[in-house]
């Protein structure tokens, strides 16, 4: 078999590639992740055991309420679609009967009747939505915040149905026209997917309190449910509170203060 | 055997066109709903599952009931039914296609079907749904063209297909069951949560599918040399008449544990389907007639002289079809999801558009139920010559 120069440089560059290709999966399968680049988490970073939200009616007036919900709306770019059916929402007002359907009573406290009740994803330490989600793109994290993969998210609905809270909305439309201004610390999403409050994981990722703890003037007490010397754990052991449907056994992990 | 489908009088290709024809405006349809999003469908925040989904629970259903020909000839060798069994198979395979097709138009990111393979989840009862359609379909279209292909060649049929046959009677209760499942396991929706979801799913679903295939059955009589047989189409009249009886009596069972327990949470969508709630009431007109139809169609078939008609009997099949297609098609969705975890009501109705692109669906099953029939019956034809 004859080859000439041009030929025999031709193979033996392309014997090369494909032996520096082998070489290279060799080392990831005899040292798998080492030669990856490394994670690195910002030294900032907030964590907890198991994230939990205690609502202070008696601070939770409407005013902070509203501006609880511009701040989280603005950051995480939620869309105004102006349409209650339609609607996309991560936080918002619910009067008292409506918030908590069943615990409402003929002569119930004189303040709490109509009262306006601040609600989002109460982040369930046994969740009915991530049981369902046949592609696991909402799931827990081990600090208990309920998460969204919108990239993995097929649009199934089957989460919405099994929420007892109305969490979670759909996008029925491309939300981005909707979407006053622009916030670069979020992504914006598509149609055709779920979503809902994350107690800005991406926040405290970098070190930093939700959105709308931080606009509540404290009203909105945030902290770590698996540490007695938590803020919110203080409350609880001090104060009679309230959770939604608490009876449906999921575990709602944001707390009212009455 | 295919080639059968290719050859027929006017009225097969006029039936085949007009089929295509609605898949096309359904499919033109669909490629805008892709563009825009599932706005154009009356779905909401609140009633986040609508028209599609219906129609797919129902239709679960129908393709369940092939098993009540396959299970008394091959377990009680009750030999009528070997000249239908096929009939019942390949019913079944158009409806579970047609289900496949629900869940994809109702999909966010059809696009990402996929990842539901790709990342298999067991505690989602979609996952397992995924699994128990699809191998259904498979062993029916399989078990459907096997044994007709060896009655064609006037031959026992092949070993093979036995064990798959024994499989697919177990199936067929399982598909409808894990269907049930999405529903019934949901903690927050009261209308959903409760045991006889199930059993509610395989009565109307053994009432249903046997009455569709009684009607499809008429028409072969009338319009082929071929004849399903009289006896046959007596016994399938029989298992409606029963089922039919069972699940207006399961339904009246959770109406008296809703009703006598005064539990809120389960009353409320009762009410809202029954009576209306702060004048909303839509599916008001449409429940009452799914009630009174299906039991005025149980007391009917059970007296002999109506049943034994095939006139009446047509009648009788037609409105147990139409009583259970409101019951599941337009009630169960919708009721499970208003009032709202909220204690609020939004209303729901399918636009036209959302109807369009079931129609089409619909349609498409209707196809492959025709070209599967056609192929059926053509062979027994030639058997018979």
């Amino acid at each position: 078999m004859d080859i000439n120069r041009r030929e025999f440089l031709k193979i033996a560059g392309a014997s090369t590639a494909i032996g520096l290709l082998g070489g290279w999966k060799a080392v990831e399968l005899l040292a798998p992740g080492d030669v990856e680049a490394k994670y690195l988490q910002n030294p900032k970073v907030l964590t907890a055991k198991r994230w939990a939200m205690v609502v202070d009616m008696k601070k939770m007036n409407q005013e902070t309420a509203k501006n609880c919900i511009e701040a989280c709306h603005r950051i995480h770019n939620v869309p105004d679609i102006g349409d209650s059916k339609r609607e996309i929402k991560w936080i918002w007002l619910e009067p008292f009967e409506n918030a908590f359907p069943g615990q409402h009573q003929e002569h119930l406290a004189e303040q709490l009747t109509g009262q306006s009740f601040i609600v989002m994803c109460n982040h369930c330490d046994n969740p009915p939505c991530v049981r369902v989600c046949p592609t696991k793109a909402t799931w827990k994290r081990e600090d208990g915040i309920i998460m969204m993969d919108q990239h993995r998210c097929i649009g199934c609905r089957f989460c919405m149905a099994a929420c007892p809270f109305g969490s979670r909305s759909f996008n029925w439309m491309d939300p981005r026209p909707f979407i006053k201004k622009r916030s670069p610390d979020y992504p914006t999403r598509e149609k055709g997917v779920v979503e809902k409050c994350n107690f800005c994981a991406e926040r405290l990722a970098k070190g930093q309190m939700p959105a709308c703890v931080e606009a509540s003037n404290g009203a909105l007490i945030f902290g770590d449910m698996g540490d007695p010397g938590s803020e919110p754990r203080k409350i609880l052991h001090t104060h009679y509170t309230l959770t939604r449907k608490t009876h449906l056994g999921t575990n709602p992990q944001v707390y009212y203060l009455v | 055997m295919f080639e059968k489908a290719l050859v027929g009088d006017r009225k097969y290709w006029g039936l085949i066109i007009a089929l295509l024809a609605i898949v096309g405006i359904g499919f033109i349809i669909y490629l805008w709903q892709l563009k825009v999003g599932l706005k154009i469908t009356g779905m909401s925040r609140d009633v986040s599952w609508g028209f599609y989904i219906a129609q797919f629970t129902y239709l679960v259903g129908i393709a369940a009931s092939a098993v009540m020909v396959v299970l008394p000839y091959y377990l009680h060798d009750y030999k009528a039914f070997g000249r239908i069994t096929v009939l019942g198979e390949f019913l079944a395979v158009a409806a579970v296609t047609m289900c496949g097709l629900f869940i994809i138009v109702d999909l966010g990111k059809p696009m990402r079907l996929a990842n539901i393979a790709l990342h298999p989840t067991l505690n989602s009862v979609m996952f397992w749904d995924m699994i128990v359609l699809n191998m259904y379909l498979l062993l029916n279209i399989t078990i459907g063209w096997a044994v007709l292909e060896a009655e064609r060649n006037e031959a026992p049929p092949p070993k093979w297909v036995k064990p798959l046959i024994y499989l697919s009677i177990p199936w067929a209760p399982c598909i409808h069951i894990v269907t049930a499942f999405l529903y019934s396991g949901i903690p927050g929706r009261g209308f959903w949560l409760t045991a006889i979801m199930a059993p509610r799913f395989l009565s109307s679903a053994f009432a249903s599918g046997p009455a569709l295939l009684i009607l499809l059955a008429l028409l072969i009589r009338k319009f082929s040399k071929f004849d399903p047989g009289r006896e046959q189409i007596q016994t399938l009249a029989k298992i409606v008449t029963y089922c039919i009886i069972i699940n207006v009596l399961f339904f009246l069972f959770e109406v008296f544990t809703v009703f006598y327990s005064q539990i809120p949470e389960h009353m409320h969508h009762f009410e809202y389907l029954f009576f209306g709630i702060e004048g909303y009431g839509k599916l008001v007109p449409w429940m009452w007639i799914s009630f009174i139809g299906m039991t005025i169609a149980g007391i009917s078939l059970a007296i002999p002289r109506i049943r034994r008609n095939e006139t009446t009997l047509a009648i009788g099949c037609a409105l147990v079809i139409v009583t259970t297609w409101i019951d599941k098609g337009l009630g169960l969705i919708t009721g499970g999801f208003v009032p709202n975890p909220f204690d609020r009501i939004t209303e729901y109705w399918p636009t036209v558009p959302e109807t369009l692109i079931a129609l089409g669906v619909w349609a498409v099953g209707f196809l492959i139920l025709s070209i599967l029939y056609k192929i059926a019956v053509s062979v027994k034809e030639e058997i018979m010559t």
